[in-house]
């Protein structure tokens, strides 16, 4: 990141979602690297920025198919790499073709001459970074939206090479080492597949135990299977659903239908309450031991710097003794046993052991042998000669406005996101104090307010097709006319995921938290002020 | 258009994402221009460092321990406090140490006479005029070079106007007090407090909130000469300021000027024991950077938090999450009802 000569950030606000990060990014635009930030709102990342595209929420699409034309178009594209590397360039080439930078103008809002600007820096850079958060993943179309990213760094070679690549920034220190781990519905750790016969049967052998040859549920595919009854027991651990999930009238409904919950926290969060049993768990960064793995694959330790509070059990040790009385003696393993199991399972992790963590300070994945010392990036492979493995493959994806459309009775968009001081829905950050936070607010644009009649600091009425919220009015310069902002921090504030649509991708199960359509209604009572 | 037909590559023409992806070559970073080495002598020892390299680094490759005060690893050199002059042959001044790079037959010595009475000096000046009693590191340097600050007599006692004062404006005291920097502690936030009685004007804490790190700006230096302070703009309480409270000035400052409101209170009601604290690395709990916490306990509570200053991901710098949000793992209220949280 310090190294490249352009950044694309795009749908994130790294300056207050990752800050550390955005320092070295910081250091990359001081050493002369060029920023493009795309965001709908102008935030504090984009201030920092040589161009801001603000695009209209859930055009994303749109605005990255045009790139991918205008620099074909002008022959920018890296040929020698898509011929060597890559396949589907024929079909990418054809879906782009109606994106004209016009078309993409209309689409998106943002003036077809800084699409220009953005394709051709991109493509003319020597090195460039494309990194992305949530703006990008939390969509009906997530994984369009990241597959026509990934499709502008194969049409310039900008992915596999040092200070070239693209970054998704992980929202939670250990997002990324429980996909290692395999808590993804098809991957057992190590990302191996388990339909993969070979695969699973290794496993099988080491646990003595069959498993299911088909993949699970994800999150949102949970959620219906409650709806039609098929999933009537849920095991919560460390998550807070009721207060997290789009839509919270049909996911408070669904958890309240459930025959049982099991809610494993340490703390009584919303999710909690509802619970007919609450196991007390330990801290897991700072009351027990183990590893996490950050957004740049880096598995680091985690230590014990504390006692629990009494009653409170390790995370493992719950899940062991659990074990046991459901009849399966696991024993007590520590966290360096259970890690050398892992090590012994995937492949990826092998060479980790927690004497090479503790003296290198961490290790990226992959790691394969105890003389590996880790990767700096990955798909190195497509720059070989000849490359090693298959092929990296084109996607051609259209473009599909946010579900929850916009009409007369719900004009404004409403997106969602966090704030520099606080986290996700605060059962952490609440508990501190800070000069910075304040009450959450509806933010506006100033000509919004104008419009609704509304002054700052009075309290509104927003409604989604969903349900209905109250919330004091702010009005934020960074937001253009027609867009509005809320977190989700403070749910006993403003409940912010009642009006949130869960909509969501087919793919990766992830709900359009970004894209609501909402209308603003003064209160009139005076008992409303 | 491309104009060239794609050909077909030898290997599998699709991602099967049931079959590994197999290993490509492990990436290594272009390797830097081989730099030139120059040969320097240091007390008598010639040695060769890389080009570049600052006398600083040559020294300590030397084996010498120079004293530093304002300098840091990982923030530009202001060559604000002259600790670490060293004689240079043929310059007429001592020359700082820790921005002056090496060049090829320098002759340096770090323990002359004169480099010990320069630094003697400073720390006497630091020490008469400023609060040095939360510095271990000035307190260990005043021994080391037989420093007696109290000569310059019993420092003055707090005032109230240093954040008002103006250049040309300056009371000059009798003699018969040292002059000295003491005001009231600033305790104007939750977070952190501001006890500009124990500042030395090392700027690391302006360095670490502007282009080193922070790039926030909240802080600067207001005034001139004995005036000189560390100020928001207008002496405005950090509330009102730029500040958003990443504490990474906490991080660089090397008096206790600025200090944890945990630590404060502590320190105050007598119970701050570091005898009874334990120091443990961890990984921060919030978002995907992973940043190194080192977490300081006392009697099962953290009372302080930091990074490694040599840490590759945080360079020592944290945010106000990770630096400050830890207190949702101190709550002992059991009936807690979560009415405030989710």
């Amino acid at each position: 990141m310090e190294d490249t000569d352009l950044i694309i950030l795009w749908g994130s606000n790294a300056r207050e979602t990752h800050p550390i990060f955005f320092h070295h990014l910081l250091k990359g635009v001081r050493k002369g690297a060029k920023l493009f930030v795309v965001d709908p709102r102008r935030t504090s990342s984009a201030r920092w920025a040589d161009v801001w595209l603000g695009l209209d929420v859930g055009s994303d699409i749109a605005l990255a198919n045009a790139v991918g034309r205008e620099i074909i178009d002008a022959g920018l594209q890296n040929r020698t790499f898509i011929e060597r590397a890559t396949t589907g360039f024929d079909e990418y080439r054809k879906a782009v073709e109606p994106y004209t930078l016009q078309h993409a103008e209309k689409i998106t809002g943002v003036p077809a001459e800084v699409i220009r600007n953005l394709a051709h820096s991109y493509a003319r850079a020597g090195r460039a970074q494309l990194c992305w958060t949530l703006g990008i993943t939390e969509h009906h179309n997530a994984v369009d939206n990241v597959l026509a990213l990934i499709n502008l760094a194969l049409l310039t070679g900008h992915v596999g090479r040092y200070g070239s690549g693209l970054n998704p920034l992980r929202g939670q220190n250990n997002v990324q080492g429980g996909g290692d781990m395999g808590a993804i519905p098809d991957r057992l750790p190590g990302f191996q597949h388990v339909e993969n016969d070979t695969l699973r049967a290794k496993f099988e052998q080491a646990w003595g135990v069959k498993i299911p040859a088909k993949r699970g549920w994800h999150l949102s595919a949970m959620f219906d299977a409650m709806e039609e009854g098929k999933l009537r027991g849920l095991y919560v651990i460390g998550e807070n659903p009721l207060h997290s999930e789009a839509d919270q009238g049909r996911c408070e409904r669904l958890l309240k239908g459930l025959e049982f919950l099991l809610v494993q926290d340490i703390l009584f969060s919303a999710t909690a309450q509802l619970a007919h049993v609450v196991l007390p768990a330990a801290a897991g960064w700072c009351e027990s031991e183990g590893t996490v793995t950050s957004s740049e694959r880096r598995v680091q330790r985690v230590r014990k710097a504390m006692d629990p509070p009494e009653g409170a059990w390790d995370d493992m040790a719950i899940l062991c003794n659990l074990a046991r009385r459901l009849g399966h003696d696991w024993g007590c393993p520590s966290a360096k046993e259970v890690w050398n199991e892992v090590r012994r399972l995937s492949p990826m992790n092998a060479g980790m052991s927690y004497e090479r963590l503790e003296s290198l300070g961490g290790i990226q994945w992959p790691c394969y042998d105890e003389t590996h010392p880790g990767e700096l990036f990955l798909h190195g492979r497509l720059w070989q000669d000849p490359i090693v493995g298959p092929p990296a493959k084109f996607s051609a994806v259209e473009f599909e406005p946010p579900v929850d459309r916009l009409d007369k009775d719900f004009p404004l968009r409403l997106t969602t996101g966090r704030r520099l001081e606080s986290f996700n829905t605060g059962v952490q950050t609440s508990r501190y104090r800070s000069p910075l936070r304040q009450p959450e607010m509806l933010d506006l644009s100033p000509e919004d307010g104008e419009r609704y009649g509304v002054a700052e600091g009075e309290r509104v009425l927003v409604s989604s097709r969903r349900g209905s919220a109250v919330a004091p009015v702010r009005f934020d310069e960074s937001l253009r006319p027609g867009l509005a902002f809320l977190s989700v921090h403070f749910p006993d504030e403003v409940a912010t995921n009642v009006l949130t649509i869960d909509a969501t991708d087919p793919k990766s199960g992830t709900a359009e938290f970004k894209a609501t359509a909402i209308r603003v209604e003064k209160i009139c009572s005076p008992a409303g002020a | 258009m491309d104009g060239e037909k794609e050909k077909v590559p030898a290997q599998v023409r699709t991602v099967n994402p049931l079959v590994p992806v197999p290993r490509g070559p492990i990436p290594t970073v272009p390797p830097e221009s081989t730099r030139r080495t120059v040969r320097v002598t240091i007390d008598g020892r010639e040695i060769s460092v890389p080009e570049g390299t600052t006398l600083l680094e040559a020294t300590r490759k030397a084996g010498k321990d120079t004293p530093t005060l304002c300098y840091l690893e990982s923030l530009t050199p202001v060559n604000v406090c002259r600790i670490c002059v060293v004689e240079l042959e043929g310059s007429r001044a001592l020359v700082p140490a820790c921005s002056r790079k090496a060049e090829d037959g320098m002759v340096i010595r770090t323990d002359s006479e004169r480099v010990r009475l320069s630094r003697r000096l400073i720390l006497e000046f630091l020490a008469s005029s400023v609060d040095v009693s939360t510095s271990p590191q000035i307190r260990s340097y005043l021994e080391r070079y037989d420093a007696q600050p109290q000569r310059f007599g019993v420092p003055q006692s707090a005032s109230e106007g240093r954040d008002a004062a103006h250049a040309g404006v300056h009371v000059v005291t009798d003699g018969s007090r040292a002059a000295a920097v003491a005001q009231p502690t600033k305790v104007d936030n939750e977070l952190y407090v501001r006890d500009y009685g124990k500042c030395i004007l090392c700027y690391k804490c302006v360095e670490a909130c502007g282009v080193d790190a922070q790039n926030t700006f909240a802080i600067a230096v207001a005034g001139r000469g004995f005036d000189a302070r560390i100020s928001t703009e207008f002496a405005v309480p950090l509330p009102d300021s730029a500040c958003v409270y990443c504490g990474n000035c906490i991080g660089v400052c090397p008096t206790g000027a600025l200090m944890f409101v945990s630590e404060h209170n502590m320190r105050k009601a007598g119970t701050w024991d570091e005898s009874r604290q334990s120091s443990t690395d961890t990984i921060c709990p919030y978002c995907g950077v992973g940043c190194t916490l080192t977490l300081r306990v006392q009697d099962e509570k953290i009372v302080r938090v930091e990074s490694p200053i040599e840490n590759g991901v945080t360079h020592g710098n944290l945010c106000v999450k990770g630096r400050f949000g830890w207190q949702f793992v101190q709550i002992q209220d059991k009936n807690h009802n979560g009415s405030d949280a989710g």
